[in-house]
């Protein structure tokens, strides 16, 4: 009997042990993730109206993406994000069914289908100079149905089919220096004219045959005051100029392969002018624009080269390209800013009295000042022209714009993201926005049974519709105040446009945007970037009535002796609380472990002359900071110089400096690599956050091992100088691979390993007392991943319980980074088949649950790897006192299983981080993944031991809980009938 | 100027006359330093199946080592990469839903024209660079249809397995009693005075002892 209750008991075990993976169904898709995509920045838009049917514009973007955009929605039909060096120079539709994009600066040429994204053809422009890229599509050059292109790049000229993208002829253009600026063919003709500027002074016209590239007529011409490179298309023989001076406007006159210039002091049209002026780069017919201090003027061409002035308006003002809409009627919008709206009015480019359109659109203020703008025609339904207009914000968001309203918009700055932190969202009081959750009991009940009938296979197709909806739309999830799990947080991103959105954890949406007012251009601050963002404020316990914010770093300038710029955000309100503009440099931002009274933690600012202030600018913070004053060490790395060095606080820099937050440093030690053998190309140190729950790790057979567990611990990687580029371009004799593990605090070396034939790039992640790299075997010709565990052997004594009884041990002494550390090292090596683009390690609230890696692999999925196989005790036949502890045998190489993908299906297209949050809940991590795209999940390594899962069937319990009672009655009223029948007996 | 370069053209010939051709041809045209790597991508019935996998030939991407380049198939599922220098080359496929091995590419600037290919993961050579996916992969844990045996194997279903037999079998285990021990333990049972299930149990298992 025992034996069948203890057989029982196992069978009972093993059901609920009985799925190693901890993948998703994929009906779970969406519970408790989102994704979302996005394209960046928009730098060219081309739109495809003409055809009934689905209306679409094509767009190129600054992260490199092409995509086709749903005119009445914005959502995307197609995208592709091409490779990182794969810029593209230019698009446009060619056929009425291609996408042409030129990129590559100029030598790759690819024609994509437009309905669908396919991939046509591609087509590799040859050419020797490094050019300006154009790509020019005439709308008359037909060569038996076939339209031709006309592409200039690496100094050729080039025809291309766009049927297949076969090269119909080249010409050599460039000489030495030779910037091809336009080429256009004028209407009606067969000749195509290539017109540039040679050095700073000649300007060049080419007139060249369309049908077989031969050359025509060249002819030259010298300016002596030499252009400054910006031009505006004023007609087709005609162009105006900037001097190189900037004062005079040059108009050039190329009719008939005779080229003339007249010029025009820009001081003769303008009256107060003074300082700089720019030409924007416009085709309009007889008009340009130039810009001079704050205003936008349009001069018009009259007849003989006369300039004159059309109109002066302010500057925050942007043009579109002419639209060419009817009788050979142009068309161009400009858009202005007014107060809280913006101005949109459209013209005809030969008749400046008439707008064809003039409309006021209500524009929110956090989107900037508008940058670009695309232009599109329509035909009403009563046979009028309408318009609508895409523009592209500071912010990088794209909206269009028709009927005097905003029909859509994109958040695309959120393609990229520079920075990410977390904030925790308020406390849910009583009486404060709880959600009708619940509606009540019927419903409740009747969720519940739709429920039951999923997981009995039961419910209709239109049942599982309905519970599908309801577990996506759960209110729960995107409440906006704190939950018991931790799992309702606000991500705060820092994007390149110097904007901080809040993005809520439960559903992704945007719950408050800022353009930092201090990350835009001013006077003082002409080219702010945006660096980085870090927790300032975190209130707990005794400051709960303060907002928690957040801390942006930025720099005015990309040199790193350029001003700081410092912004404090609250992330309730989303509003800036403060900003500074800094006297000094920001090389290194070190939050320190200690906050002050109101929470607000100390941050110490090294600025580029190794200056270290403390931040915030308190006598409470300077107090504090004073006690901490001898145990402050950080380190800095000089990359390009291959030199890492340690530094330490000396005395307050007063008389130099009159600043009593402004400390002196000194060197402690450098480490200098050898220049000609190695070469620094990744350092990764453990997160400052990281909770360590044991020291100990208990092996098998009853022995213990003490992590080496030291926040000081750097790793850094360097190659062979000639191994540093990409895979292909050394040998495996010339490159190798040096890891190092480096106390920081001391400067010591605590281990090096040379791996002989490997190469970058590298990367890895470093948690508790293990780093994990990943870099490239060129001998194998594979990627290889390899752990390196640390352990601290001078606490192996203190297994001996006798010492312990006896008070010998030393687990009492003090841990100093000074004192020499007896280590010692495990390693193992493995493969791995996929290039890596980021990696990151789950953290969890306590650090008891096992670590998995998360990989960001180059198909653009993240893969969840168990740090189990990247064990060093793995062996090929482990004992059986091993398998008990769950080391699994050693393996060549790592598995990819599909399941433990955590992206699942979805890809996170031009991926670069990986972020993990701990949530309150010990088995759980967030994780937030960006790129192009962001996909927010949140895993459990060892599966949700501490609570109950999503689909858990609460409705199951209770029929159990009923049936089970229900049988207690059966067997009572039965039990009571046989003790009757007994004592009839 | 004219520079004579090398194409490595894997040029894949479709149906049955696979035999008739060398696998490797060169060709040399065009003004560069570099060379061009050809090949195809062939995913047996891509599309055609009904998983609501977003897999579509347009979405894959050939990817040049690690991230150097990027390329797309043409329709037909061909693929190039130019003006690429001599040297050991490494290409990845990226296609949802497939795992594809690395493929290992030596373009030798000595001898032009040959295609070296081997799949890093298995070592298999390639005679031309034809690019076929190892495996299918499936993201997502298949549900299992509703069955009785996942309703008795979950936690409350043991409960419930566990009551009947204690319910039914205890009195059948009961009945094979020697009566001798029945009877005494009926009367410790009236001595006791409350009679239940619980005190069967116990005696039931000495029974069988």
């Amino acid at each position: 009997m025992a034996m069948a209750i203890r057989v029982f008991l196992l069978l009972l075990f093993a059901s609920f042990s009985a799925h190693p993976s901890f993948a998703l169904y994929e009906d779970q898709v969406g519970l408790m993730d989102w994704h979302q995509q996005y394209i960046g920045k928009v730098n060219h838009a081309v739109f495809h109206t003409q055809k009934a049917g689905r209306k679409r514009v094509v767009v190129s973007t600054e992260e490199n993406v092409i995509a086709s955009l749903d005119l009445r929605r914005g959502a995307i039909f197609w995208r592709h994000v091409l490779g990182a060096n794969d810029a593209v120079d230019e698009i446009d539709i060619a056929l009425e069914k291609y996408v042409i994009t030129l990129s590559s600066e100029g030598s790759l040429l690819r024609a994509w289908n437009l309905p669908d994204g396919q991939m046509v053809w591609e087509s590799f422009v040859h050419g020797s100079m490094p050019s300006k890229s154009l790509l020019f599509i005439p709308a008359n050059l037909k060569k038996d149905k076939d339209n031709v292109i006309i592409v200039f790049g690496k100094g050729c000229l080039h025809a291309v089919s766009s049927i297949d993208g076969e090269i119909l002829w080249r010409k050599q253009l460039a000489t030495e220096s030779l910037e091809i600026q336009q080429v256009f063919q004028p209407l009606g003709s067969d000749i195509i004219y290539a017109i540039g500027f040679v050095g700073s002074s000649q300007f060049d016209t080419y007139q060249i045959d369309a049908k077989n590239g031969e050359l025509l007529k060249y002819s030259s011409a010298a300016f002596p005051g030499g252009f400054s490179g910006e031009f505006a298309s004023v007609s087709s023989d005609m162009l105006v100029a900037l001097d190189a001076t900037r004062s005079i406007l040059v108009s050039i006159n190329f009719r008939d392969g005779e080229t003339s210039f007249h010029q025009t002091q820009i001081s003769d049209l303008v009256e107060d002018y003074s300082g700089m002026s720019k030409i924007f780069p416009s085709k309009l017919a007889g008009k340009f624009a130039i810009k001079i201090n704050s205003y936008v003027i349009f001069i018009g061409v009259t007849g003989d080269n006369k300039l004159e002035v059309v109109e002066k308006i302010d500057y925050p003002a942007a043009v579109s390209d002419a639209l060419p809409f009817s009788e050979g009627q142009q068309a161009f919008a400009l858009v202005q800013h007014g107060g809280s709206k913006i101005h949109l009015t459209v013209k005809l480019d030969n008749d400046w009295g008439s707008d064809l359109l003039k409309e006021s659109i209500e524009m929110d203020h956090q989107r900037g000042l508008v940058q670009k703008v695309f232009i599109n025609s329509y035909t009403r339904t009563d046979r009028s022209h309408g318009f609508r207009v895409l523009i592209v914000m500071e912010d990088h968001s794209l909206l269009l714009l028709q009927q005097g309203e905003i029909v859509w918009s994109r958040e695309d700055g959120l393609a990229s993201i520079l920075d990410i932190t977390t904030s925790e969202l308020p406390v849910e009081r009583k009486g404060v926005s709880v959600a009708k959750v619940e509606h009540n009991l019927f419903e409740w009940l009747k969720g519940h049974i739709l429920k039951l009938k999923g997981t009995l296979m039961l419910a209709s197709p239109e049942d599982i519709v309905v519970i599908q909806g309801m577990r996506l739309k759960s209110s729960e999830k995107s409440k906006m105040t704190r939950d018991h799990n931790g799992f309702r947080k606000l991500l705060i991103v820092l994007t390149k446009a110097g904007k901080l959105f809040a993005l809520h954890t439960g559903d992704g949406r945007v719950v408050w945007s800022l353009l930092l007012p201090s990350l835009r251009r001013s006077e003082t601050c002409e080219h702010p970037i945006g660096l980085n963002i870090y927790q300032w404020q975190v209130p707990h316990h005794h400051a709960m009535d303060e907002n928690p914010s957040v801390l942006v770093v930025g720099r005015c300038g990309h040199c790193s002796d350029a001003p700081g710029v410092l912004s404090f955000v609250d992330t309730y309100t989303g509003k800036e609380l403060n900003s500074l503009i800094l006297a000094h440099s920001i090389a290194q931002v070190i939050p320190l472990p200690f906050t002050d009274s109101t929470e607000q933690r100390l941050h110490l600012l090294i600025d580029a002359s190794r200056r270290a202030y403390l931040y915030p600018r308190t006598p409470e913070a300077i107090n504090m900071f004073q006690h901490e004053f001898p145990n402050i060490y950080w380190f800095s790395i000089e990359a390009e110089n291959d030199i890492i060095r340690g530094h330490a606080l000396q005395r307050n820099c007063m008389p130099e400096v009159a600043d009593e937050y402004c400390f002196n440093t000194r060197d402690l030690w450098s480490i200098i690599f050898p220049s000609e053998s190695e070469k620094i190309i990744a350092t990764v140190t453990r997160q400052l956050n990281e909770v360590v729950h044991t020291q100990a790790k208990v092996t098998a057979d009853q022995d213990v091992m003490y992590k080496y567990i030291s926040k000081n611990l750097l790793f850094v990687a360097t190659v062979a100088p000639k191994a540093a580029g990409e895979i292909g371009s050394a040998t495996p004799e010339e490159s190798w691979l040096v890891v190092y593990l480096i106390d920081t605090v001391t400067g010591r070396i605590m281990h090096r390993v040379t791996h002989l034939g490997s190469q970058g790039p590298v990367h890895a992640v470093f948690s508790e007392n293990w780093v994990v790299y990943h870099y490239f075997n060129l001998r194998a010709h594979r990627y290889e991943m390899s752990v390196i565990e640390i352990y601290d052997q001078s606490r192996a004594d203190n297994k001996d319980v006798l010492k312990l009884v006896l008070g010998k041990h030393n687990l009492s002494s003090p841990i100093s980074s000074y004192s020499r550390p007896e280590v010692t090292v495990k390693s193992q090596t493995y493969f791995f088949t996929h290039s890596v683009k980021a990696m990151a390690v789950t953290s969890t609230a306590k650090g008891i649950t096992s670590k998995q890696l998360l990989i960001g692999t180059i198909g653009d999925q993240v893969l969840a790897l168990d740090k189990r196989f990247l064990d060093p005790r793995r062996s090929i036949n482990p004992t059986q006192s091993e398998k008990e502890e769950g080391i699994i045998p050693l393996t060549d190489s790592l598995p990819i299983i599909p399941q433990s993908y955590v992206t699942h299906s979805l890809q996170v297209e031009g991926l670069r981080g990986i972020v993990t949050i701990p949530a309150k809940l010990e088995s759980t991590t967030l994780v937030f993944v960006y790129g192009v795209d962001l996909f927010f999940t949140r895993i459990a390594p060892s599966r949700t031991y501490d609570s109950l899962t999503e689909d858990f069937s609460y409705a199951l319990l209770l029929i159990t809980i009923v049936a089970l009672i229900a049988a207690i009655f059966v067997t009572w009223v039965l039990s009571v009938r046989k003790e009757l029948r007994e004592k009839w007996r | 100027m004219e520079k004579s370069k090398a194409i490595f053209s894997a040029l894949v010939i479709l149906g049955l006359c696979l035999s008739v051709l060398p696998s490797a041809i060169a060709k040399s045209s065009g003004t560069s330093e570099g060379y061009t790597i050809n090949g195809r991508v062939k995913i047996a019935g891509m599309g055609a199946k009904g998983f609501s996998l977003p897999g579509k030939i347009s979405n894959v991407k050939i990817i040049l080592n690690g991230g150097q380049r990027v390329t797309f198939l043409t329709p037909d599922g061909y693929f190039s990469f130019h003006n690429v220098p001599a040297g050991t080359h490494l290409i990845e496929v990226a296609a949802i839903g497939y795992f594809f091995s690395p493929v290992r590419v030596d373009v030798s600037a000595r001898n032009p024209g040959k295609v070296q290919a081997a799949l890093t993961e298995t070592r298999k050579g390639l005679i031309e660079l034809v690019l076929e996916p190892l495996r299918e992969e499936q993201y997502f844990e298949i549900r299992e249809p509703f069955s009785i045996m996942s309703l008795v194997k979950s936690p409350m279903g043991l409960m419930m397995g566990f009551m009947l037999i204690v319910v039914f079998l205890m009195p059948k285990l009961m009945e094979n009693m020697d009566p001798e021990e029945m009877r005494r333990a009926q009367e410790e049972m009236s001595n006791r005075g409350v009679p239940s299930l619980a005190n069967l149990i116990p005696g039931a298992a000495g029974g069988s002892r």
